[in-house]
């Protein structure tokens, strides 16, 4: 069983590391600043599921666990929040996507 | 295993400086120094010094950052092309980088149980805390304890650094609610932001939480009041950022700051003349209570509370002091 769980945590582990490093490459590769945190934002949620998971799973259940799954749930928050305010404050400065145009919106309540 | 992970870490972080100081561009240098500081904190993290890579990770990553933008919207955003001689700074830093490398060659292997710092009080530190102080960390025991004249020192480098600040821009001592524009223009907060208004809203208590248990919890794990104090501030000013400058200061008013910069210096050395009325030495916590250790253990949460009061006002202070000035 602790082999079974050990495997497993591996596999999550180094399936996050290579979703690090896709997005990475994307955040290098990637021709404007849409699409760039497109594969940023890859980083920020599948690959921290990822980690964050095998490495409870390493941790067992104990208080270590608990932490990590609080900062996983405040990761899961942020990122997504920071992508947005990132990409509002793109419009608003006035960068336009490739393709379509988009309005800053002022007044979004 | 670790030494890798030390020299991936110090090669980003020599990448790193040599970024900002290539970059042209000051808010890419600021956002580069904040990442400095995260490296920084995972290679103390290495060290195992987690306190101080708390400290990093709080103050040199995410306080010192949001002043640093609070300066860049004072002045421009690009570098200035620099008028002194690039070589003299070069020939300066060559020779700096020199002597710091000749210096290593006496420094001990890392973690040499033989190295000096290793003989000198240190063990007796390690040796004494479960017997005097009896707390898990012993980094809480030497910092507010056995030298707690250098913590009281550093509350009052503290203390001295936020009232200079204010002097120098003083604009902010006389900031009321009322001076700061209307709300509902744009550009004041992020109110017209749904997305970062809601999640920030909905963090901010659990920010606050997580201040509390990193003062309270510094007996026993990683923390203290600097560190408590930064992660305060950080939920203040990000209530700052949210609602506008001028809702955080009709929550936490300036002469409520002053007060807390001032007060949490007066808690530190209050305790200490607590101990010498009741017939002992300055900042000897071991007769506040009938019991030494229990005496120890009231006095290291009474100035670490000190600490935090102070770091949260003085952060405070300087953050409404850089947004109350127009630009330059």
């Amino acid at each position: 069983m602790a082999m079974v769980i050990d495997i497993l945590s591996w596999i999550l582990l180094t399936a996050g590391g290579v979703f690090v490093f896709i997005g990475g490459l994307g955040a290098l590769r990637m021709p404007n600043l849409y699409t760039r945190m497109h594969a940023a934002s890859l980083t920020d949620t599948m690959a921290a599921v990822l980690i964050i998971g095998g490495i409870m799973l390493q941790a067992g259940l104990s208080l270590a666990t608990i932490k990590l799954a609080a900062i996983l749930l405040f990761l899961l928050l942020t990122s997504p929040t920071a992508s947005n305010a990132l990409a509002s404050a793109a419009i608003l400065s006035g960068l336009q996507p490739k393709e379509g145009k988009v309005e800053p919106r002022e007044q979004q309540e | 295993m670790i030494i890798l992970f030390s020299v991936f870490l110090l090669a980003l972080l020599v990448i790193t400086a040599l970024a900002i100081v290539r970059s042209e561009s000051l808010f890419t240098a600021v956002i580069l120094s904040g990442i400095f500081s995260l490296l920084m904190a995972a290679n103390f993290f290495l060290l195992d010094a987690a306190d101080v890579a708390l400290t990093e990770a709080a103050i040199g990553a995410g306080i010192s950052t949001v002043l640093f933008l609070g300066a860049l919207a004072l002045t421009g955003e690009q570098e200035r092309s620099g008028s002194t001689s690039r070589l003299l700074a070069l020939g300066v830093v060559t020779v700096t980088t020199l002597i710091v490398i000749y210096a290593t060659f006496d420094k001990p292997r890392l973690g040499d149980p033989d190295a000096p710092v290793h003989q000198h009080v240190g063990p007796w530190y390690l040796e004494k805390t479960p017997e005097l102080i009896d707390i898990p960390n012993a980094v809480t025991a030497v910092l507010a304890s056995f030298r707690g004249y250098d913590t009281l020192g550093e509350v009052f480098v503290v203390f001295t650094a936020g009232i200079g600040v204010l002097f120098l821009l003083s604009a902010g001592i006389a900031r009321r609610p009322e001076d700061v524009p209307p709300a509902d223009k744009p550009g004041q907060g992020l109110r017209h932001y749904l997305v970062p208004r809601v999640v920030g809203r909905m963090l901010i208590p659990f920010i606050f939480l997580f201040g509390l248990y990193v003062q309270f919890h510094g007996d026993y794990g990683p923390g203290g009041g600097f560190q408590a104090g930064a992660i305060v501030a950080a939920a203040v000013i990000l209530y700052a950022l949210l609602e506008g400058e001028g809702e955080a200061l009709r929550a936490l008013p300036m002469h409520v700051l002053k007060w807390l910069v001032a007060g949490g210096a007066l808690l530190y050395g209050a305790v200490g003349v607590a101990g010498m009325l009741l017939g002992s030495n300055f900042l000897d916590y071991s007769v506040l209570a009938s019991d030494p250790i229990a005496g120890q253990h009231i006095g290291i949460i009474l100035i670490e509370l000190g600490v935090g009061i102070t770091v949260t006002g003085v952060l405070l202070c300087v953050f409404h002091a850089f947004a109350a000035r127009g630009k330059v």
